[in-house]
């Protein structure tokens, strides 16, 4: 990873940054076995709300009232990654949290507006504005662990989980922190959201999530999160802790092209994951597999495809998209994809693109469909695109 | 009403809106320091009172409403 450019020129960071603690809530699964287990099922048909979630194993009655449901999935989720990792031994102030939403509180904010109309302004909840706040997830996150180093939230739509993992991970690369719990949440699975999703036809009207599918008509609003306890790898190995993965590259930019569509041809994704490799002082041919964004838009996957055909040729390597079995998490979809992807690593078995039959023939990378693969020697480049234009992706290596 | 109701109410909102255990909200229990409630807390719980009762508290009359037994008087007295 650089820690910065002088004159075209990478500068390395002083520092490794460590993945040793993962946790997930999503409709697939509730901790990283479930987890997995639901990621590797050929089909996922259904809604993709989390039916089994009870926030009373994560925190007690008074915090839940106090909470949005997405801060409670992703609290849940910070929980289940600290107890992964283990005693971090670690100086708070050397500690910090940075998350991802799209939205933040929005099924607070749109029950309280109902009431507010239908009951009047002094029956909304004193608690709406703590509840609604797009940052109210890391403020959370980093009461119940004491941390006290920097504490904040990305809000870049879909980009929003992957970014935020960038954004700790540089805390770490450049010796701000030791320790950062970094990942997304999301639930914007409310009547009005979902109905300005549907109207600008994104989202899929027959409910099937088939990424890259000759038939994929649009994504699966989904609700979820996931949480990854990064950690410099010094202070890992000091603590013995296990390491599922490096992050050795991150690619941030923007498309600057249009609010929704992704650029033609996906030239912003494309520069996104040269950005990433260029980090990571990697070739397109060390990439033993690559995560997708893959949302089961015809445009997001077109672009994407096309985006991957130009930086890595044709055949690309491995592709999947976990949308098929996830749906679409949004600002949650990168962390949670992030958690996959040290899952990928530790069991050596790329995942498969759930729910789709027939790769579109205008499709031309490898997508992992039926079955699943080994995963080869190499690292794994994780993308994550939103809506703005906002692209990211991350590069995560094998500890060896 | 009788007051053993009227109380038994109280407390229903209470344990609702604090998330805590109904034994203990009792009269002399203070908000902060034994039912760990703050501000927000209090202004929740009134809501709460208000639609239960059907009464209309002002913020004014919330100064000094420091423990169970005040607002519980409080609340009685608006429903004569």
């Amino acid at each position: 990873m650089k820690i910065g450019w002088i004159d075209g020129k990478g500068i390395e960071a002083p520092y490794k940054v460590a993945i040793t603690g993962i946790g997930v809530v999503s409709s697939a699964g509730i901790g990283k076995d479930a987890f997995w287990n639901g990621i590797l099922k050929p089909e996922s048909l259904g809604d993709k709300l989390i039916h089994d979630f009870d926030p009373a194993h994560f925190m007690n009655v008074k915090e839940a009232r106090r909470a949005d449901r997405y801060n409670q999935l992703g609290l849940a989720a910070a929980q289940l990654a600290m107890d992964d990792a283990g005693p971090l031994d670690v100086d708070p102030a050397m500690a910090g949290v940075w998350m991802g939403t799209g939205v933040g509180g929005l099924t607070s904010l749109e029950s309280q507006i109902i009431v507010c109309h239908e009951r009047g302004p002094d029956r909304v909840t004193p608690f709406l504005v703590p509840m609604m706040m797009a940052n109210s997830n890391a403020a959370t996150i980093s009461m119940r662990f004491g941390f006290t180093n920097t504490c904040q939230t990305t809000a870049t739509a879909c980009a929003a989980g992957t970014h935020a993992i960038e954004n700790a991970a540089r805390e770490i690369a450049s010796g701000r922190a030791t320790v950062m719990l970094t990942g997304g949440a999301e639930v914007s699975t409310t009547k009005t959201a979902q109905a300005g999703f549907a109207n600008m036809t994104a989202s899929t009207p027959t409910g099937i999530s088939r990424p890259f599918d000759i038939n994929r008509d649009g994504f699966l609003m989904a609700e979820g999160a996931g949480v990854v306890v990064l950690e410099e790898l010094n202070h890992a190995l000091a603590r013995n802790a296990h390491i599922y993965a490096l992050i050795t590259g991150v690619g941030s930019n923007a498309d600057a092209h249009h609010i929704t569509a992704p650029a033609p041809h996906g030239v912003g994704a494309a520069s996104c994951m040269e950005l990433a490799l260029l980090d990571a002082g990697l070739s397109p041919s060390d990439i033993a597999h690559i995560n997708a964004h893959g949302t089961s838009t015809p445009l997001n996957d077109r672009g994407e495809a096309e985006a991957i055909a130009k930086v890595f040729g044709i055949p690309s390597p491995p592709v999947t998209s976990l949308k098929g079995a996830l749906g679409h998490t949004l600002g949650a979809a990168g962390a949670i994809e992030a958690v996959a992807v040290c899952l990928t690593f530790e069991n050596n078995v790329i995942p498969i693109t759930a729910n789709t039959k027939v790769v579109d023939p205008e499709i031309n990378i490898d997508v992992v469909i039926n079955e699943t693969r080994p995963l080869g020697p190499g690292a794994i480049i994780s993308n994550s695109f939103g809506f703005g234009g906002h692209n990211g992706c991350i590069i995560f290596e094998r500890f060896e | 009403m009788d007051d053993a109701k009227t109380f038994e109410q109280f407390k229903e909102c209470a344990v609702k809106v604090l998330g805590v255990s109904p034994d203990k909200v009792v009269m002399e229990a203070n908000f902060a320091e034994d039912l760990e409630a703050d501000s927000l807390d209090i202004v929740e719980l009134v809501m709460e009172l208000e639609d239960s009762f059907s009464i209309k508290v002002e913020e004014s009359e919330l100064e000094n409403v420091n423990t169970v037994g005040a607002a519980y008087e409080l609340v009685k007295g608006k429903l004569a």
